[in-house]
């Protein structure tokens, strides 16, 4: 087990995510932050702190839940059953640039799950994916527009993140 | 895809639901907190999401059934599933075909998940043990109803939090409700005290070996309980005259404004439907604030869609 990124190098890519997005988004437009469950969802609130602040006006932040939309559904998935939650976006999406945000990007099935499921709760003007770690492997034809660390993680290994709202610690290691 | 977690997790390994009485407290918190992530699909525009798609849902209906049948057949297309609609009177069963015949030619047709209601109680555990279909009872003769069961806790957990230390009146006929039974189990497994609220004559025989206390009065318990669940007397069901009459049943048995003045002011107040109105219930009390009746419909469709859900997770795990 080896600690890829520690608390303080988490808070800088962080940082730099979020002033990648202000330098790209036109002001006028509406922005909002949704992460995917369950990290997705921790990142997605402080990156819409970040956004918040910077813009000087309230960016909204919400969870997706993508169990529904999972391509594996129906096959065997070992001893690891995905559970059903809730999503949480109590703002309308329609028009609004949509920055989607997960913890990994590794093959890309949940971007495109998280996809198909936004698309079900309206029309985005666009969708941005940002990810705090992007992993080579990618099984489908999806990538970052803001991507943090780059890792070249073997397949066989584990790329975990741990954050500190819901693991109680703040670090990303490669086992 | 997602992250492992480090939390164990229940894994639901369940592809029929027959009953709530072979559930433990642990399994039916599962399907209520999955049910939850349903609750948005039929809020939202596009009222429906994949995890059924390709998959074929029979709704096999040997009693008559609005609000079941057409519940689960919603549920099944917000799942994306395709629905057959079975009903005894346009079928072969009135040739003679038996339900394991009946069962056994759907499924040569390449169905999926079997839903059932027939008046012979342990129907759907037959079906079960003979085909390889996923089974859900929407209802076996008197023995249980167990999405009614887990719809009502739903809808009590949503409002009051919890059903640990709530007393639960079932009032009305007992004996010739499959939703008392299945209540009762998925209530007391969850902490609630039932009480089994009607007349001498519509109280099962074998009451007292239930998990339930039994009163003859609602006057007696009305003032005491937080949730009440108002049974409708089901005239197709009753034999000889288990009460004078209707009038003298309402007088004693019957909701009314009067009464609900004695009960917690923030009393649940339900019904499984059909409501016969001034009989169980005035319209008053069924159409007043403490009335959560039609929450409970709402909510079925939530808890319908995770139990499709669910047993077909089952069978996807080839268990």
């Amino acid at each position: 087990m080896k600690v890829i990124l520690d608390s303080e190098q988490i808070e800088q890519i962080l940082n730099d995510l979020a002033g990648r997005i202000i330098s790209e988004s036109p002001r006028e437009l509406d922005i909002a932050v949704i992460g995917i469950r369950s990290r997705g969802e921790v990142l997605a609130q402080r990156l819409s702190g970040r956004l918040s602040q910077q813009f000087g006006k309230n960016v909204p932040y919400g969870t997706l839940d993508i169990t529904l939309y999972r391509d594996d559904l129906n096959s065997p998935q070992g001893t690891v059953q995905p559970q059903v939650r809730t999503t949480e976006i109590s703002f309308d999406i329609d028009d609004k640039i949509i920055i989607l945000v997960d913890d990994v990007l590794y093959t890309g099935r949940s971007a495109r799950a998280a996809m198909d499921a936004l698309i079900d709760l309206g029309r985005p003007r666009a969708i941005k994916l940002a990810v705090l770690v992007d992993r080579v492997g990618r099984e489908f034809p999806i990538q970052a527009d803001y991507a943090g660390y780059k890792s070249d993680a073997a397949p066989g290994q584990l790329v975990q993140v741990f954050l500190s709202e819901s693991d109680g610690k703040e670090e990303v290691v490669l086992e | 895809m997602a992250i492992k977690r480090k939390s164990k997790q229940l894994k639901w390994r369940r592809k029929h639901l027959l009953g709530l009485r072979e559930l433990n407290a642990e399994e039916i918190t599962y399907i209520l907190d999955t049910a939850k992530g349903f609750e948005l699909i039929s809020t939202r525009s596009v009222k429906k999401a994949p995890p059924l798609r390709g998959k074929v849902v029979v709704n096999l209906f040997f009693e008559d059934s609005t609000r079941t049948r057409n519940s689960f057949a919603l549920a099944a297309n917000r799942l994306s599933a395709d629905v057959i609609e079975f009903t005894k009177k346009t079928s072969a069963v009135s040739k003679g075909e038996t339900l394991l015949d009946t069962a056994r030619n759907l499924e040569a047709m390449g169905i999926d998940i079997i839903v059932i209601r027939h008046s012979a109680g342990g129907a759907p555990k037959l079906l079960s043990r003979n085909i390889n279909a996923c089974v859900i009872n929407a209802g076996d003769g008197f023995c249980e109803h167990p999405t009614q069961g887990l719809l009502d806790v739903y809808t009590i957990r949503k409002i009051k939090g919890t059903l640990d230390g709530l007393k639960i009146a079932i009032v009305g006929d007992i004996a010739h409700s499959r939703v008392a039974r299945s209540d009762m189990w998925a209530m007391t497994k969850l902490g609630a005290e039932v009480i089994f609220v009607g007349p001498p004559t519509l109280m099962p025989t074998q009451v007292r070996r239930l998990p339930v206390s039994v009163s003859y009065s609602l006057d007696e318990v009305i003032e005491k309980v937080d949730v009440i669940n108002m049974l409708r007397i089901q005239f197709e069901r009753l034999g000889g005259n288990p009460f004078p009459s209707v009038r003298e049943y309402s007088h004693y048995f019957g909701l009314t404004v009067e009464r609900m003045k004695r009960a917690k002011p923030d009393i649940l107040v339900m019904h499984p439907g059909p409501i016969n109105r001034g009989l169980e219930m005035e319209s008053e009390v069924a159409d007043g604030r403490n009335s959560v009746i039609l929450e409970q419909v709402t909510n079925g469709l939530a808890v319908r869609m995770a139990v499709l859900f669910l047993v077909n997770q089952a069978a996807a795990q080839g268990d």
